[in-house]
């Protein structure tokens, strides 16, 4: 176990959470917030003191003998730490006055998640929201990608760092775009902040102020759903709608796909079966929702504006609403449910199962039943006419397994606050899954704030567990991974 | 530069480990995934998996943006295909291609052009020539040559009895009685480039330069001259046995092969005219024995296996071989091997690796570039030649006023053929070649590199 060099990556992160938490302290300061950015200027220090504590600690870390767990394990605490460092300032500000409260918000913006234990975020200073806004950003694509991009860890054998983007990066099969994980790195947050730039433009144009763009394109860039208004985006122009359903596909598709575009690899781009299982998805949901709500709204053009939002916005996992869905029929509620379990594509910024393993899942499920017609029969699964490994899909197996287990563990315990199935069901989805609102008590007009704390510590463990695609959660309770080598 | 490795075997993962280090962008192709997942754990480099002969695969690579392809399965024919094949995808790309066959090298040499071929390296026939040279002088343990054999870094190791033990380097010329320089010591595991204050110590490995007529007068004034190997008994002959018994064919040294394999001897034997080739079993010392074992004056250790080789060489050295000389292929840990009575130990694909790497950086520094590349001190020290061109920096001026970069030697002048060594008041001249010993943490790609 190399405690040194998982060290040494710790503090990096803490550092570097450090100084993306200057820009909201000087917003505090000029809005004349000065208790906020007092907060702000407090979780700045402790997290620089951790960070230098650890990096005296993990002097002369040994770059060898770094792998698959101390990656997994490395992951699995930084994002702990990161969030329980991210939560001071939202505490100490007074703004959130429990710090299990905090700990929750942060800990939903840096998955991406967006479910909000605030009843009225309205009443938030900008400081506040616009962390809680830059923590989905930057969870998004994931602080240990940040840090590869910028920082030459590696140096000479930087062959381990492989460890640390496939424990961090979602989807059933992570590779490298080019030789060098820094360039690979440098390439995905490049193409990310050129995406999110792009965004902003988009939402100034129709009439935002600069603030509520940016806000509103981390949240929608890191998939996240955190909302500056209290009706979330109910209250804006059909156009800036529709800006924030385009984005929200565009984030939801694996970033290979736009680093293919660049190279103008344009048939590779539309052969990609999961890109076609997405947008397929997308379409078939958009016109069976039109079709059920059609009554609610009256004209085609509202009918599919609300109903498109909604569906981009549930299966890429950002969480954001145009309307409570909540009052929609039981069919359309349905889709979205299943919508909430499918999830955006692997190697973007979303969260859920991921296309690409629902698309391995089936064809595996294909494959098995026509096994029994031919026990004999040998068959390759390929997806996108690349054949795929047994060891991907046995993985892609053990990820099914584990995502039942942990849902039907974690429904169980929310269960014991004795809230309605529907809250208590989609509360857990809502949360595993990183979109944000669920159904009926935690629906998109509610909020999480009066869970009990365990049900709270639950939903922070699935928060994490979702986004990190649960194995570097798991890790840390096996007891067997902690020991040295 | 991009760089493609077709092939991660021995010879592919060692170059991965090299090249990646010197910060080249590699895609590494291999049909094992397996393999191919374990050297993306451990080097920063791609993959692509499948057969590198086919235009898929190497499409797959991106071999049309690629500046140097280097075919190192240990298919030759594969190698040929591969080469030829990526050619054909991008006219530009530079080629180098493994070859073991002996059957295959002089006609690979001649068709290179045809075949698309570069360059090619034969790990086995190099390793045949430096064994070769260590028969010449049987108490080095190692040694390499610059400038055409006309400069030597050689390896000694110091015993108790040695008459080096306890010198100053400052007063070394007086107990070897020639102008010699010690680049590099070895000590517990340790490497220092030493100065003239520094003291040998029994246990130390020293790496010596000096001109190759120095080197007899070298041993004679340490009492190390031996007796001329004259008898040698080799094990297994697989290509580096098939070089090794060519080129000792003519000398006068009786040389006798144990072989397994009936056809290979019978081949062998057909091709050999002064050898003697015997068919049977390496792993039997007591026919060894009867084959005459002790008596020889060397054991070469060349099978197909490392662990093998490991094992008899240690049986050779207790049954009283004077020199022994053992073939790894795979392990290559000095860590483990250091300790182990091995006698000499030779790595092919180590061997090609310093070929290879020579060659990179060639592509990329022009005329310039280093023209020989040795590694030496298990790895951690690089002697590379240099050739002073006409933008090199402090020409003229006395090497005791020029800065140089920290762990940084010169270690031999050769000017018109003459060799120097060279002390403060020595300087470079244009159209010289200068040999530099240096601590490897950052890469030489041409002489003004060493200046501070």
């Amino acid at each position: 176990m190399n405690y040194k060099m998982m060290g040494r990556f710790l503090s990096m992160i803490l550092a570097v959470e450090a100084a993306f938490m200057v820009p909201p302290a000087l917003i505090g300061l000029c809005e004349g917030a000065h208790f906020t950015a007092l907060a702000f200027l407090i979780a700045i220090l402790v997290g620089l003191a951790i960070a230098g504590g650890l990096a005296l600690f993990s002097r002369g870390a040994a770059k060898r003998n770094f792998y698959a767990r101390e990656g997994l394990l490395s992951v699995g605490i930084g994002w702990i730490v990161m969030s329980l460092v991210g939560c001071l300032p939202l505490w100490i500000s007074g703004e959130f006055p429990k710090f299990i409260d905090a700990f929750f918000e942060i800990v939903s913006g840096f998955t991406t998640t967006g479910s909000s234990v605030c009843p009225n975020v309205e009443l938030l200073s900008r400081a506040v929201n616009y962390w809680r806004c830059f923590t989905h950003w930057v969870g998004g694509m994931g602080v240990l990608v940040f840090l590869l991009a910028i920082v030459p860890a590696g140096g000479k054998n930087a062959g381990f760092t492989m460890h640390l983007m496939r424990a961090e990066s979602p989807g059933p099969d992570v590779g490298k775009l080019v030789p060098k994980m820094r360039q690979t790195a440098a390439m995905l947050y490049i193409t990310y902040v050129v995406l999110t730039v792009i965004d902003i433009l988009f939402l100034l144009f129709g009439g935002m102020s600069v603030f509520e763009a940016v806000c509103t394109a981390f949240g929608t860039a890191g998939t996240g759903g955190f909302g500056i208004k209290a009706d979330s985006l109910a209250g804006y122009s059909p156009y800036i709608q529709w800006v924030c359903t385009v984005f929200m596909i565009l984030f939801g598709i694996n970033f290979n796909c736009y680093y293919l575009l660049i190279l103008r690899k344009i048939t590779g781009v539309l052969k990609d079966e999961e890109l076609r299982f997405y947008i397929g998805t997308v379409v078939a949901s958009v016109a069976l929702i039109s079709i059920n709500v059609f009554k609610i709204y009256g004209s085609i053009g509202e009918t599919v504006r609300h109903s498109f939002f909604q569906v981009a916005s549930i299966i890429t996992t950002t969480g954001f609403a145009t309307t409570d869905f909540d009052l929609w029929p039981t069919f359309s509620k349905i889709i979205l449910l299943i919508l909430m379990v499918i999830g955006a594509c692997a190697g973007s910024t979303g969260g859920g199962i991921k296309c690409a393993r629902v698309l391995l899942l089936g064809k595996s499920l294909h494959r098995n039943i026509s096994q029994m017609l031919h026990p004999n029969k040998v068959q390759v699964i390929r997806v996108s006419k690349k054949p795929i490994s047994e060891q991907v899909l046995s993985g892609t197996n053990a990820y099914l397994c584990a995502y039942v287990i942990i849902l039907a563990l974690s429904t169980l315990v929310v269960a014991i606050e004795g809230k309605s199935f529907t809250t208590t069901f989609t509360s857990v989805l809502a949360c595993f899954n990183n979109i944000g609102p669920g159904l009926d008590a935690v629906g998109p007009s509610c909020h999480f704030g009066d869970l009990s704390v365990l049900s709270k510590l639950v939903l922070i463990f699935d928060m994490l567990a979702g986004r990190l695609e649960i194995f570097p959660m798991l890790m840390l309770f096996n007891r067997r991974a902690w020991k040295r080598h | 530069m991009k760089i493609i490795i077709a092939g991660s075997g021995t010879v592919g993962s060692t170059l991965a480990k090299q090249l990646s280090a010197e910060g080249h962008d590699l895609t590494l192709i291999d049909k094992n995934a397996p393999v191919l997942r374990r050297l993306v754990d451990e080097f920063d480099v791609m993959t692509a998996e499948g057969n590198c002969a086919s235009m898929e695969t190497l499409k797959s690579a991106d071999v049309q943006n690629t500046d140097l392809l280097i075919a190192t399965t240990d298919s030759d024919e594969l190698n040929m295909l591969c080469c030829l094949t990526a050619r054909q995808l991008n006219k530009k790309l530079h080629t180098v291609a493994r070859i073991q066959n002996p059957e295959y090298t002089g006609q690979v040499y001649k068709m290179s052009a045809a075949y698309g071929i570069d360059l090619c390296f034969h790990p086995e026939k190099q390793a045949a020539e430096e064994i070769e040279r260590l028969l010449k002088y049987p108490a080095f343990m190692k040694r390499d040559s610059f400038a055409y054999g006309r400069v030597e870094i050689v390896e000694l190791k110091i015993d108790e009895n040695s008459k080096l033990k306890d010198v100053q380097l400052k007063n070394i010329q007086s107990v070897v009685k020639c102008k010699i320089l010690v680049c590099a010591v070895l000590r517990d595991g340790k490497v220092a480039i030493p100065d003239g204050f520094f003291t040998l110590h029994p246990g130390d490995r020293i790496f010596v330069t000096a001109p190759s007529e120095n080197l007899s007068i070298l041993l004679k004034s340490l009492g190390l001259v031996s007796q001329r190997v004259k008898k040698v008994m080799m094990l297994g002959a697989g290509a580096v046995g098939y070089y090794l018994a060519q080129i000792l064919e003519n000398r006068k040294i009786d040389l006798k092969i144990i072989e397994k394999d009936r056809a290979r001897c019978e081949k062998l034997s057909a091709l050999l005219e002064n050898a003697d080739v015997i068919e049977g079993d390496a792993s039997d010392y007591a026919f060894l024995e009867s084959e005459g074992l002790s008596s020889s004056d060397a054991l070469i250790c060349l099978t197909g296996r490392d662990e093998m080789n490991m094992v008899s060489a240690i049986y050779g050295g207790n049954s009283g071989v004077p020199l022994v000389i053992t073939r790894l292929g795979k392990v290559d840990d000095g860590k483990v091997t250091e300790n182990l009575p091995l006698g000499r130990v030779v790595s092919p694909r180590k061997l090609c690796c310093n070929t290879i790497v020579r060659y990179v950086r060639a592509l990329e520094k022009g005329s310039g570039a280093a023209t020989t590349i040795h590694t030496i001190a298990e790895g951690s020290v690089e002697a590379v030649e240099f050739p002073v061109k006409e933008d090199t920096l402090h020409k003229g001026e006395p090497l005791k006023t020029i800065k140089l970069r920290p762990n940084i030697l010169v270690a031999c002048i050769i000017r018109y053929g003459k060799t120097e060594i060279p002390d403060g008041n020595s300087s470079f001249k244009e159209g010289d070649s200068v040999i530099v010993v240096s601590g490897r943490s950052d890469v030489l790609s041409e002489l003004n590199d060493i200046f501070a």
